[in-house]
């Protein structure tokens, strides 16, 4: 696993968050190990998405940071306190499910207020609060609706709401965008991240959509078999992966015959950089799309296959002689002059790599 | 079929249903006001619900006898199937095998055993018709599983449950303020039949020589009919009230459907 600390701190407007620090947490099902040795450190106040396959142990990370399960081994730590074996209920983390989980004989306002009823302030206070959170999340004027009165959306947003009241050290999102419908899922994960950087509140986010991932995260840690495979802010962990997992698991890539010699890789007559970590000797080196040129060249050694088009950009797939199949992304104006079957000439921009052991 | 004939049939087959309960209860009420003797009216009959010492204690007893197995139900019944749901899942089974045997044995047999349990319980509690709120209980859980099973069903228990205690809250508040309220209209359900169970049970009171209501109107049957006809009718009546009254008050809360 590589660790690679936020670059800057994030910034923050409300309070200040605590760090959290998972350490070598383990945790079977059976025979399955959902987790095996985690290690994690969140700053305070900022964003950490776990993003993985389902099935990785990402779930059950938020779970027990939760105190929803109990890990077979290892410790929790918020600020410095080891909450290891206190339960949920003493634990101050607000929690936003991915299943709708608003109190249905419950008010929005009511739900929203429960947390702080249990912690035994007044009626006025509770009310300003929940009304404040509610503003906060856009819900203002719906203070009296009941949760079947509200889209999907909307109940997700009182559920944030609802997290945010009670001040909680630690703000758990466990997939709150699955339910929800493609552009309610864009606009919430923006909303989501306004109000944490409104709130500063150090925040957990899980989800197996790696878009969302690299939209919202300070850091976005991927997650294999229980273990973190890389943890690195977007940008880092997209031009720069460090394992073939991350590398393949994180956008899309061509999978290139490449030879390294002297920390170089030859992949389709270019000589690129390789990254850190990369195999030496005969390899696979993972090259994206748009790193990948397409040009219509006559004597072009390649025939475009297929190409799709995904509105600004497109997608071309060519191949060559060989059989050898590479997909490119370009602006969409440019691709009009591919049409299927047509010869082109392939060439590789100069961007580091990550080369693998094929 | 056009509307109209539908409509007439509709309104026919309400008609024969409506007459089919309703018969019955107006000749019990058309008994119970007939004066034997003359051969006129007379409330005498009604009256006697309220004079009549031997009636009015088992009324008494018998209203009591509903109140305590709905309170020993819904203690015992609640906070198990709530727990066994969201904690120990695979005990579902078993939960509901036990509560469904009642139903399974006979309930001479019931009494057989009872026999020797109520000699303990006699000896310890005093011989109180009350008494009867122990097995009644065990008789009710079949039905009232199933009521309060189905309202349980219809909810996420486990998500709104984690929910809760993540917002701070104990397991005694996760089932009184977030659980008991969502499958409210299942426990009063399971309380009403419960309710009706209690007030309609011959068998067991009687051969345990207890005097509740039904054993009382047995018995008055013999001696003093038109009463027994009354005290019938208003016990009938009685439990129809609470029916309507639970469903008034089921209707004032909100739906806790989801979309």
């Amino acid at each position: 696993m590589t660790t690679t600390p936020p670059a800057t701190p994030p910034a923050t407007t409300g309070s200040t968050g605590v760090a959290v620090e998972l350490a070598d947490l383990r945790r079977s099902y059976g025979d399955v190990h959902a987790l095996d040795g985690l290690d994690l450190r969140l700053e305070p106040g900022e964003m950490v998405v776990l993003l993985g396959p389902s099935g990785c142990g990402k779930t059950t990370a938020l779970r027990i940071l939760a105190g929803l399960e109990r890990p077979d081994a290892g410790t929790v730590l918020v600020g410095d306190r080891d909450v290891t074996r206190v339960p949920p209920n003493k634990r101050d983390m607000g929690m936003v499910f991915q299943a709708y989980s608003l109190f249905p004989h419950l008010t929005v306002l009511d739900n929203v207020a429960f947390g702080l009823k249990l912690r035994g302030r007044s009626r006025a206070e509770r009310r300003r609060r929940a009304g404040d959170m509610l503003d906060l999340v856009g819900l203002g004027q719906h203070h009296d609706r009941y949760a079947h009165q509200l889209s999907g959306g909307q109940q997700q947003r009182v559920a944030l709401a609802r997290a945010l009241a009670i001040e909680p050290a630690v703000l758990l999102l466990d997939e709150p965008l699955s339910a929800l419908d493609a552009k309610v899922r864009v606009q919430l994960r923006d909303e989501i991240r306004r109000v944490q950087l409104d709130v500063g509140t150090t925040t957990l986010f899980v989800t197996h959509d790696q878009e969302e991932a690299l939209a919202v995260a300070d850091r976005v840690g991927v997650m294999n078999a229980g273990r973190l495979e890389q943890i690195a802010p977007p940008a880092e962990l997209y031009d720069a992966p460090a394992t073939p997992f991350v590398g393949s698991f994180v956008g899309l890539s061509n999978r290139l015959p490449a030879q390294v010699v002297d920390g170089r890789a030859r992949v389709l007559d270019a000589t690129v950089d390789v990254l850190p970590g990369s195999a030496t000797g005969a390899g696979v080196a993972l090259v994206r799309p748009e790193a990948v040129r397409v040009t219509a060249d006559p004597a072009g050694t390649a025939t475009v296959a297929s190409v799709a088009f995904l509105g600004s950009v497109s997608r071309a797939s060519v191949t060559f002689a060989d059989g050898t199949l590479v997909t490119a992304q370009l602006p969409s104006a440019a691709a009009t002059a591919l049409q299927v079957g047509r010869r082109v000439r392939v060439d590789v921009e100069p961007v580091p790599v990550l080369v693998v052991a094929d | 079929m056009s509307a109209v004939v539908s409509r007439v049939v509709r309104y026919l087959l309400l008609l024969a249903f409506a007459a089919f309960f309703a018969l019955p209860l107006l000749a019990l009420l058309d008994f119970s006001t007939t004066d034997l003797r003359t051969g006129g009216r007379t409330g005498e009959a009604w009256a006697s619900l309220v004079e009549d010492p031997t009636l009015t204690e088992a009324i008494r007893t018998s209203l009591l006898l509903a109140a305590l197995t709905v309170v020993g139900m819904v203690v015992l019944l609640v906070p198990t199937m709530v727990w066994v749901r969201l904690r120990i899942p695979r005990a579902t089974r078993l939960v509901e095998f036990l509560c469904l045997l009642p139903l399974t044995i006979p309930a001479l047999v019931i009494v057989v055993g009872l026999g020797n349990v109520y000699a303990w319980v006699d000896y310890l509690v005093g011989d109180s018709p009350l008494t009867l709120a122990f097995v009644y209980v065990v008789l009710v859980l079949p039905y009232a599983y199933r009521a309060i099973d189905v309202a349980l069903s219809a909810i996420d228990s486990t998500t709104l449950s984690e929910a809760a205690r993540s917002l701070g809250a104990g397991w005694t508040t996760v089932i009184v303020r977030v659980v008991v309220p969502n499958i409210w209209p299942g426990v009063l359900g399971a309380a009403f039949i419960s309710i009706a169970l209690v007030l309609g049970e011959y068998t067991v009171a009687s051969l345990l020589n207890f005097d509740t209501l039904p054993v009382v109107l047995v018995l008055l049957q013999k001696s003093d009919a038109p009463a027994s006809m009354a005290a019938a009718l208003a016990s009938i009546l009685f439990a129809a009230l609470l029916l309507v009254g639970l469903s008034l008050l089921d209707r004032r809360r909100p739906t806790t459907g989801r979309n």
